[in-house]
């Protein structure tokens, strides 16, 4: 494990984070303005989510 | 004159709590600079071997006064295949501290792999460390093979259940069903039907509703004391994404793989087609393998960084050795198998919802327009 690939696998946790983060609130605004489309906001969300999150995984554990 | 001198009184001070502290901790580094890199190596492993599968079903082990290692659990069947069936229990291994002798060959436990070695269970390395001793294919069951088959039997005795209480009480679900209802019509109207659509997901709904029990109980057994650790195995993982690749492609109808092969259709002629075709075919090829490989490594990797979490924050309570460890570790991995048990039921919805998106796709049939 060397110090350039930790950051590197930093690096794409902190952009992973984000991407997530604003996932998240985008759907937030989204129930908030639909309250009524809430089940299909949320399953989009979580496929979103899902892609993201395993660019991340691949990230960590390349290292 | 007085402000200053406050100040300077006020530097000093902190100087001196800084120095303290520093000394403190330099201290405190040289007297357990010799254990506590032991102890981190051995949370290491310790965290290493209960990822991996096993060949014994051990629950905890422990040190007695004479220094002797108990194991607390049961042994398991090992099967090999080395010119011949080989079938004897793993507690011929004693934990790996010894060589099993079974029909004049004798067989060893190298890095949780099995090897056929000599009777004093020599092994032989390659100048890159790897062994070079015999594998003989391994059929054995395992931790996870047992993990397995008791979710098949649970799942099979509480559906069977849910079944019968149906006929018993005139369509009305009693007993376990009751709960297990509202979780099948959730997998069945929110995600077999608006993924796949009203006319095929009938076909697909069995594996579909198999698949998402399966993983969840077996992430929900991970999360049990057995310390089973079975979705994330990199190997089941592989065998779930490899069913959901061949139900995609055996059932893909005619439009599904002219969506592959022929995306554009007869919107172009064939040689505005060809120089697009050699860079959008191979892509959309090279898609089919990925879709399911994405599957397998976020079921995998989700699993494997929740156990890896879960027991780094219990490890936590031997590296602090002092009073605020145990309390932090807990509370830590308190939060956390919360999380865990959310994830568990995330990543079962997951897989199930982007195989019935994938079947979605297989199952497509356009109006030509």
């Amino acid at each position: 494990m060397e110090i350039p690939a930790l950051v590197g696998a930093g690096i794409v946790v902190i952009g992973v984070g984000m991407g997530i983060g604003r996932i998240g609130g985008s759907a937030m605004d989204a129930i908030a303005r639909q309250p009524e489309a809430y089940g299909k906001i949320q399953t989009a969300m979580l496929i979103a989510a899902a892609l993201i999150e395993g660019i991340g995984f691949a990230a960590l554990f390349a290292v | 004159m007085n402000s200053n001198t406050t100040i300077l009184d006020q530097v000093k001070k902190a100087t001196l709590l800084f120095a303290l502290l520093f000394a403190s901790v330099s201290l405190a580094n040289t007297k357990e600079e010799a254990q506590s890199g032991d102890l981190k190596t051995e949370i290491k492993e310790y965290i290493a071997h209960h990822l991996q599968d096993a060949y014994d079903f051990s629950l905890f082990s422990y040190t007695n006064e004479k220094g002797e290692h108990v194991y607390i659990g049961a042994p398991l069947p090992i099967i090999l295949w080395d010119n011949g069936l080989k079938v004897f229990s793993s507690s011929k291994f004693h934990h790996g501290e010894t060589v099993a002798e079974v029909d004049g060959n004798y067989y060893a436990l190298y890095h949780n792999k099995i090897y056929r070695t000599d009777a004093n269970g020599t092994i032989n390395y390659d100048e890159e460390h790897h062994p070079t001793n015999a594998k003989p294919l391994d059929f054995s069951i395992t931790k996870s093979v047992v993990s397995m088959f008791l979710v098949v039997v649970l799942m099979f005795v509480l559906f069977k259940k849910q079944a019968e209480s149906y006929a018993k009480n005139g369509g009305l679900a009693g007993g376990v069903g009751r709960f297990l209802e509202p979780i099948v019509l959730y997998v069945r109207d929110d995600i077999a039907r608006p993924n796949i659509g009203e006319k095929k997901y009938k076909k697909y709904i069995n594996f579909l509703l198999t698949i998402f029990f399966f993983i969840w109980f077996l992430n929900l057994l991970g999360m049990t004391p057995l310390g089973v650790n079975v979705t994330g195995n990199i190997a089941v993982t592989f065998g779930l994404a490899l069913l959901t690749f061949i139900i995609t492609n055996v059932t893909g109808t005619k439009d599904y793989w002219l969506h592959i092969f022929d995306p554009l259709g007869s919107t172009m002629p064939w040689f505005a087609k060809l120089p697009l075709y050699i860079i959008l075919i191979p892509i959309e090829v090279l898609g089919i393998f990925i879709k399911p490989f994405s599957l397998l490594i976020r079921l995998y990797a989700n699993m494997q960084a929740g156990h890896i979490v879960l027991m780094s924050l219990i490890g936590l309570m031997f590296i602090f050795k002092s009073w605020i460890g145990s309390p932090l570790s807990f509370g830590l991995a308190f939060a956390i198998s919360l999380i865990e048990i959310l994830v568990a039921f995330l990543q079962a919805y997951i897989f199930t919802m982007l195989s019935a998106l994938y079947f979605g796709f297989a199952a497509e049939e356009h109006e030509h327009h």
